[in-house]
């Protein structure tokens, strides 16, 4: 299963990250997870928040917004759940564009983000492993 | 099917073309020299009479005209002949500054109305068509160019001129029109309007379309050939010339034939007013060789354009012009190359990226810094860098090829760009060159 994430382009001048996390927290959004690249010129915002469509909302029209499925995994099931995932992947020459990590409400919980070029296989090969992966209800109920 | 208007003059020889534009110089700046006192002024402050003038090898001696003596001269200034020999008015809009107001005898409409048939014919058009004017009529010279010339080739001339788009649609497929005249811009919308009314491309009779009085790429000229079924010929003209027709497409749809036997073209270098050699990109600059109401001497028309005499496909022999890639005044030096906004935007447009940009030019340690901000756009947003990266990139491929300097490519949100009403800033030159 994969969960949604949004992309938002931003500016790379002063404030503007800010003020983008402002508009979102006023809307009354929780960001569980976030993450930012950056170039000279601007930015790209990704996150993970209990609603999208609330989010969407909340964000002007101008602003250009993008949902990606991404993979979710939970680290602290086994040891050396990261490096597990990673080398299935390479194994199936399935690429990872980037990755980021957050951690969840109870003590000692952390998960991990990982966008692929390749979401369907790479969905398939987790769950032929055994390798348990968050969905979007998760995120809503399971990680309050 | 008859391929051409006047054969004997739009097949002539280079030299038979020459002797022509030399017989007619002579009588023309002769007859300006006696008439026109403000141009008499002009060649005195010179030092050029017209016996100076013995073919048109000697044009270069004549002072330039430009927009801003029109307006001095604003109205009778620069008129020709008495006003009872004036038979028409024409005028432009006057959107920047005073009008222009042009005067025409009988002969001067007969040799315009007969240089819009050129074109007309140079576009299929036989007594069999029918063609839709949607040019406006009244003082802007679109529409009864247009008209003259369909009447000129015994065209069925439907004067609809502009608007009223469902009007133009019902008279187009109840009487079958073959041939549209309009701005391309009109022609795209047409060709919008006949989609969502149902309409397929073949259920339309037309064949061609004659497009002018605006600037248009070749991707809009795909677009409309496309939507509307047709084959898509450009034409260029001026009120201060005449109007449409000075120059026209033909087939080959690779330039514009310019009316030599009644305007002769010069291209020069914007800044020294120095003449250039066919083939490279300069100012367009027109004398009538044969008007009588308003008969222009060198007049700059600030158009941006490259004049060629590789032999045409088509068998005509008149020089041929590139459509205007821009316009002097907004002409930019970069790095020692000229660089016009209008190449911009049309690189924009065929990459997929709004038309709306902002040039800044500037200059660190004695040399050209060249940046071009454009909005990003939804499909050109994604989540991972890299692809962005590579866009940026393939964006500064294109306007290298096109524009012979690479430019840094910065993406910005969409909206930052100021949009203000009346002409956009597009270029900021924060060179301290004067
Ligand atoms: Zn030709």
């Amino acid at each position: 299963m994969a969960i949604t994430q949004l992309s938002a382009f931003l500016e790379n001048t002063s404030g503007t990250l800010c003020d983008a996390l402002t508009t979102l927290t006023e809307a009354g959004v929780n960001i569980r997870a976030l993450s930012v690249a950056d170039t000279k010129d601007f930015g790209i915002l990704r996150i993970i928040v209990s609603d999208i469509e609330k989010t969407k909302a909340a964000l002007s029209n101008d602003t250009l917004v993008k949902e990606t499925p991404v993979i979710a995994v939970k680290m602290n099931d086994k040891t050396g759940a990261l490096k597990e995932v990673l080398s299935i992947f390479k194994a199936e020459k399935i690429n990872v564009e980037y990755v980021y990590a957050f951690t969840g409400s109870a003590q000692g919980d952390a998960y991990v983000v990982l966008r692929v070029d390749e979401l369907e296989k790479a969905e398939t090969i987790l769950a032929q492993n055994n390798i348990k992966t968050l969905n979007d209800s998760d995120i809503t109920d399971y990680l309050k | 099917m008859k391929r051409y208007y006047q054969p004997e003059v739009e097949t002539a020889s280079y030299e038979e073309i020459r002797q022509i534009q030399n017989e007619k110089i002579v009588k023309q700046v002769r007859y300006v020299y006696e008439n026109v006192p403000y141009y008499r002024n002009l060649m005195e402050k010179k030092g050029v009479t017209p016996d100076d003038i013995k073919s048109v090898d000697d044009i270069k001696k004549l002072p330039f005209l430009s927009k801003d003596d029109l307006r001095e001269a604003y109205p009778y200034g620069l008129l020709g002949t008495d006003l009872k020999n004036c038979v028409r008015i024409q005028s432009t809009s006057g959107t920047t500054g005073k009008r222009v107001v042009a005067f025409y005898t009988q002969k001067d409409i007969d040799m315009w109305e007969e240089c819009c048939a050129r074109a007309i014919v140079a576009a299929g058009g036989t007594e069999e068509d029918v063609v839709q004017v949607c040019y406006g009529y009244g003082l802007f010279t679109g529409g009864p160019g247009l008209n003259g010339g369909s009447h000129k080739v015994g065209c069925l001339t439907l004067p609809m001129s502009s608007g009223n788009t469902d009007r133009q649609i019902q008279f187009m497929m109840d009487l079958q029109s073959t041939i549209l005249c309009c701005t391309p811009s009109y022609a795209a919308y047409i060709g919008e309007s006949l989609a969502e009314q149902g309409y397929k491309p073949e259920d339309n009779k037309l064949k061609a379309g004659i497009f002018g009085a605006e600037p248009w790429t070749e991707e809009m000229r795909q677009e409309i050939e496309k939507s509307l079924g047709i084959k898509a010929y450009d034409i260029y003209g001026l009120t201060e010339t005449s109007g449409p027709g000075v120059a026209f497409e033909c087939e080959e749809q690779t330039g514009m034939h310019i009316n030599e036997d009644h305007f002769y073209a010069e291209v020069i270098d914007p800044k020294t007013g120095e003449v250039l050699p066919d083939g490279e990109k300069g100012e367009l600059v027109f004398t009538s060789l044969d008007k009588e109401g308003f008969p222009l001497l060198r007049y700059r028309t600030k158009d941006i354009c490259i004049l060629s005499r590789k032999k045409c496909s088509c068998g005509r022999t008149h020089v041929k012009m590139t459509k205007p890639l821009g316009r002097s005044d907004d002409m930019m030096i970069i790095r020692g190359v000229n660089v016009f906004p209008s190449q911009i935007e049309a690189v924009l447009l065929k990459e997929g990226y709004p038309p709306n940009y902002q040039i800044v030019v500037d200059r660190v340690n004695n040399s050209d810094t060249f940046d071009i901000y454009v909005e990003c756009t939804p499909a050109m947003f994604s989540d991972i860098i890299a692809d962005m990266q590579a866009k940026e990139k393939k964006l500064n491929l294109a306007m290298r090829s096109m524009l012979g300097i690479g430019p840094k490519i910065h993406l910005v949100a969409p909206k930052t760009i100021a949009r203000s009403e009346g002409k956009a800033v597009r270029v900021i030159d924060k060179r301290k060159l004067h």
